[in-house]
């Protein structure tokens, strides 16, 4: 393929993600932008193109050990849930933006440890992000079919082109606002669209090489199997080499915390830490999804090529050498993808810590001090800027300029082990509180040294001189230190060895240092946030302070940066919610702490660190001050939520007796309705008695037939009338509970008979059928009969009352259930309105719709049958869901 | 000279009954309702000189008999007591702002309704 068009493909795609990344930071807030799939996807970084070609090269000449790069990480994953949650907890309460500000804060925002973690990771990534360049410049010429060297002058060199591009992009995404930890939605997501394009034309490869340039898995073993040193690929030939299996895998598994560009995907573009739950399975899903066909690819390659190839590029070769160059193309766009987005998402990463971590703090402050606000964000991003070209063009010289003929992943490692040297101080003080800055410092200057010294030396000196001497006989021909083989040690490979040694000298200096002087109160107290950070109220006041500073001070550093509005509204929030008065002149360590997380968004912890003491005048605190405070802290806390238990309780009594406040009222309106209702049921007989009354005296000439009529009429609603009011005391009386009831074993069906006795006559008048449908004979119960009657015999009349002369039937039945009595009584009547349904037990209900009508009977029966059955410890209630009439059911104990 | 008419609504036989001797003794000529439709059926056929209506009835209850007496040309101006057992002032003041001419409420004493509906009716 001629390489204009092969630019001009590569100048379409990147205009491609600028579009996406474009269109994703405008829709930002969208569920699909921000979803757990995009934040697992982004984290797939991690496979550069280290991975993409790289472990096939390995796969081909050294066997299955390309597999510990992507074994660490599915080890690590499951973890993340406790770790790597803690850190992105902690991490958004500090505001930290980057590794270095993490490991600086963790101890005490110390300026040195900040910058010194900042040029680890330069020196670590810078010569990763090279090879990166070399990737695309080797694979460009490959597709191109140019087979040349690097080209003659940078003007023509295409990936010098491609770099620029790259820098452009991540400049331009990557610093729009002057807070580092504010979420970059467009690079993140055009991260996760670059992990899902890497990962599907490698398959496609994968599956090309496989199936349809081999007959499937088991022919390319077969064909492999049968050539030489065949066994050496497939697994380990000795101990030694299951050693350094187990601690490339442990290297890997540091990485995936540490890498720059791991932690600015997984820590500070997080938008929810529940997106975690998502990664720990996605994530190692993808990686296994990755390297499915790595073995095949490489095995193809080595049976189609032999050694006339770099076994790197086979997925690109085979294709080619078969004639499939669209294929090819794909492939390379796919290994293009790893590249961008690695080299975008780490020379931001590392950017921000160039910025904020180093230059702002050791160069700038001064000068900010003194400018304005805009200027100020002006001059901040432009850092960023120049730094993220800088690196890159730093990366592309330095590929120039050392254009070693070394495989990908032999950097990659090593860039690995560098930055391994972080793991003591990051991962220690994430759990030990005593873990001190000063064992920080020494403890990664003394493993990057020894990495220096195992490592990087020998392999300059190797790789770039051509000499030898140094690896085979040590130094001063001193045997003990050789670097390949410190003490003898000479099993291990020199990556592992080179891990081995700085991590031990790393983490003994660590510890001994830690435990030998103690260090000063700031750091215990990060220390102490750091270790404790699940206390999240705890972390609010967890930073001790003793000094005197003026708010207007303050305030005037803050506005410096953010510009009067922001710091004003970030400090109206302050006072609102620790509830202080605006016009408090002293600030207090609130305040101070409160301010410092503001400017570390902008300028990293260790400069907001600086400045913001700059305008205070600090006390010392002596380290059991410290503690004291703390642990008076814990105990608040613990108050604190006595306290707010009581309140709850408070709160919780208070809106019961609103509760039962508004049920009086409801028993009190209930009770004002029953009155009225009885004094008009009341009324009407005394009406017609005093009525009559007055007719018979005023008439004495009357016949004495109207005269028996309406002195019958006076008999009988006095008769009426004694009846209400001995169902009204009755009423009262069970309510009230002042009736005991005099509970005796008793024969249901008996009881049932006399009930039916008592009204049969009035039934058999007008031709209504009653029936008893026995199902268990004998079946009796504890209750007093003469109550249990009166219930019966209620709901017997109700029933007759309102079924049909001739036709009307009334069933009653009783039946056993496990711990109660049931009798159901059942009538083919006209039934209860479905409105009513839930009133008609209500000894003060009157239907709401027949306000102005009468209750039908004296209304008290159902209410009295209520209060018997309840006092029998039983139910009464009507089946909503009879239609053909009234269904009545009884419960009662047995 | 012609009989006054009266209509009693209630639907209590008993007091009706004493209310329906009383008024035929002085000389009324008496309808019995027992419950608002049943006064409406007979307003269609007659124009009463006064209306003896109870509110608390099954189906068409006193209010509703009242409003339909008032919204009717032919009726609207028949007098009209309220005889009821609701003697809050706030159903004294519901009735008088319906229109009614007089509110009565139960007990009562015979002599003294007579007496009303005389006054009311003279």
């Amino acid at each position: 393929m001629s390489s204009y068009i092969l630019i001009i493909i590569i100048i379409v795609y990147l205009l491609f993600l600028f579009g996406v990344a474009f269109w994703a930071e405008k829709k930002a807030k969208r569920s699909w932008i921000t979803n757990p799939y995009v934040y697992t996807l982004s984290l797939a970084v991690y496979c550069s193109a280290w991975t993409y070609y790289g472990s096939v090269g390995i796969a081909a000449t050294s066997g299955v050990s390309f597999l510990t790069t992507y074994l660490g990480p599915v080890i690590a994953a499951p973890l993340w849930v406790i770790i790597l949650n803690k850190i992105i907890r902690i991490s958004k309460q500090h505001k930290v933006s980057s590794i270095a500000d993490f490991i600086s804060l963790r101890y005490g925002n110390d300026r040195f440890l900040g910058a010194l973690v900042t040029l680890i990771c330069i020196i670590g990534i810078v010569p990763y992000i090279s090879l990166q360049l070399k990737a695309v410049s080797e694979t460009f010429d490959i597709i191109s079919g140019r087979f040349t060297n690097v080209s003659q002058t940078i003007f023509n060199d295409s990936t010098f082109y491609i770099a620029v591009l790259m820098a452009v992009f991540a400049a331009f995404f990557g610093t729009r606002t002057t807070d580092a930890t504010k979420r970059k939605q467009g690079i993140v997501f055009s991260v996760a669209l670059e992990s899902v394009i890497k990962l599907i034309f490698f398959l496609v490869v994968g599956v090309y090489v496989t199936y349809y340039l081999y007959d499937g898995t088991i022919d390319i073993y077969d064909k492999m199997s049968s050539t030489e040193n065949f066994a050496s690929l497939i697994g380990f030939d000795t101990l030694e080499s299951g050693v350094n299996w187990y601690f490339m895998m442990f290297l890997s598994f540091l990485a995936i915390f540490l890498l720059p560009r791991q932690f600015h995907l997984s820590v500070i573009e997080n938008t929810n830490e529940n997106h975690l739950k998502t990664a720990i399975w996605l994530f190692p899903l993808y990686l296994l999804l990755f390297n499915v066909f790595v073995v095949f690819i490489a095995w193809g390659g080595k049976l189609s090529f032999g050694d006339f190839a770099n076994p790197d590029y086979y997925s690109l070769l085979l294709p080619l050498d078969n004639g499939h160059v669209f294929l090819a193309t794909l492939v390379f766009l796919g290994g293009f993808s790893a590249v961008i987005s690695m080299v975008v998402v780490s020379t931001l990463a590392l950017s921000t810590m160039l910025s904020n971590n180093l230059i702002i703090p050791y160069g700038f402050l001064d000068k900010f001090s003194r400018s304005h606000p805009e200027r100020n964000a002006n001059y901040i991003k432009n850092i960023r800027r120049i730094s993220i070209f800088c690196l890159i063009l730093g990366a592309y010289f330095f590929y120039i300029n050392f254009n070693i003929q070394l495989s990908l992943f032999a950097i990659g490692q090593l860039s690995f082990v560098i930055i391994a040297q972080l793991a003591p101080s990051f991962f220690i003080g994430l759990f030990w509180n005593r873990g001190s800055s000063r064992a920080a410092k020494t403890g990664i200057i003394v493993g990057t040294l020894i990495t220096t010294y195992t490592l990087v030396l020998p392999f300059v000196l190797d790789t770039i001189f051509g000499y030898t001497g140094f690896i085979i006989s040590g130094p001063f021909k001193i045997e003990l230190l050789k670097p390949y083989a410190i003490f003898g040690i000479d099993f291990l490979n020199p990556v592992t060895h080179a891990f081995f040694w700085s991590m031990f000298a790393n983490i003994g200096t660590y510890l001994i240092i830690s435990l030998v002087f103690k260090g000063n109160y700031r750091e215990r107290n990060y220390g102490e946030m750091f270790v404790n950070s699940n206390y999240n109220s705890l972390q609010e006041n967890a930073f001790v302070w003793k000094g005197e500073a003026y708010v207007s001070d303050i305030r005037s550093v803050l506005k410096r940066f953010l510009g009067k509005e922001r710091t004003d509204r970030a400090l109206d929030l302050f006072y609102l919610k620790y509830d202080l008065p605006k016009d408090n002149e002293k600030a207090d360590a609130r305040l101070i702490n409160f301010s410092e997380k503001l400017l570390t968004g902008n300028i990293g912890s260790a400069s907001s660190r600086i400045l913001i003491s700059s305008v205070v005048e600090e006390q010392p605190i002596s380290l059991v001050e410290v503690l004291e405070i703390l642990e008076e802290n814990k105990k608040t806390l613990s108050t604190n939520k006595f306290l707010k238990q009581k309140s709850e309780e408070l709160t919780k009594l208070t809106d019961e007796l609103k509760e039962a406040n508004e049920e009086l009222k409801d028993q009190d309106k209930l009770k004002n309705e029953f009155l009225d209702t009885v004094a008009h049921e009341l009324k009407t007989p005394i009406t017609s008695i005093m009525a009559a009354s007055e007719v018979l005296i005023d008439n004495g000439d009357m016949v004495d037939e109207l005269r028996i009529q309406f002195l019958d009429n006076i008999l009988k609603d006095s008769e009426r009338l004694s009846k209400l009011i001995h169902n009204i005391l009755d009423l009262e009386k069970l309510a009230s509970g002042r009736e005991l009831l005099d509970k005796k074993v008793n024969t249901i069906d008996a009881t049932i008979k006399k009930a039916i006795s008592g009204i049969y006559t009035i039934a058999e008048k007008r031709n209504i059928t009653i029936k008893i449908r026995e199902s268990v004979a004998g079946l009796s119960a504890r209750y007093d009969e003469d109550r249990i009657l009166q219930v019966l015999t209620n709901l017997l009349s109700n029933a007759i009352k309102f079924v049909d002369d001739e036709k009307g039937i009334v069933e009653i039945s009783y039946k056993n259930t496990e711990d109660f009595v049931q009798i159901i009584v059942v009538d083919n009547g006209k039934g209860v309105p479905k409105e009513d349904m839930k009133y008609i037990f209500d000894k003060f209900y009157q239907s709401k719709n027949q306000n102005t009508k009468k209750p039908l009977g004296s209304g008290f029966g159902l209410a009295i049958s209520r209060q018997i059955i309840e006092g029998h410890k039983g139910s009464i209630w009507i089946d909503k869901n009879y239609q053909q009439g009234a269904r009545f059911i009884i419960e009662i104990p047995r | 000279m012609n009989k006054k008419k009266i209509v009693i609504v209630d639907d209590e036989p008993n007091i009706v009954m004493s209310l329906e001797f009383t008024f035929k003794k002085n000389d009324y000529e008496v309808f019995i309702a027992r419950d608002g439709s049943e006064a409406i059926d007979i307003l269609k056929s007659q124009i009463p000189d006064i209306v003896l209506l109870d509110i608390m009835m099954p189906n068409v209850d006193g209010y509703q008999t009242l409003k339909y007496i008032r919204s009717n040309e032919s009726t609207k101006n028949i007098k009209v007591i309220f005889l009821t057992a609701k003697n809050k002032v706030s159903d004294i003041e519901k009735g008088l702002k319906m229109g009614v001419d007089k509110y009565l409420t139960k007990p009562f004493s015979i002599k003294k309704i007579v007496e009303e509906v005389n006054e009311l009716i003279k």
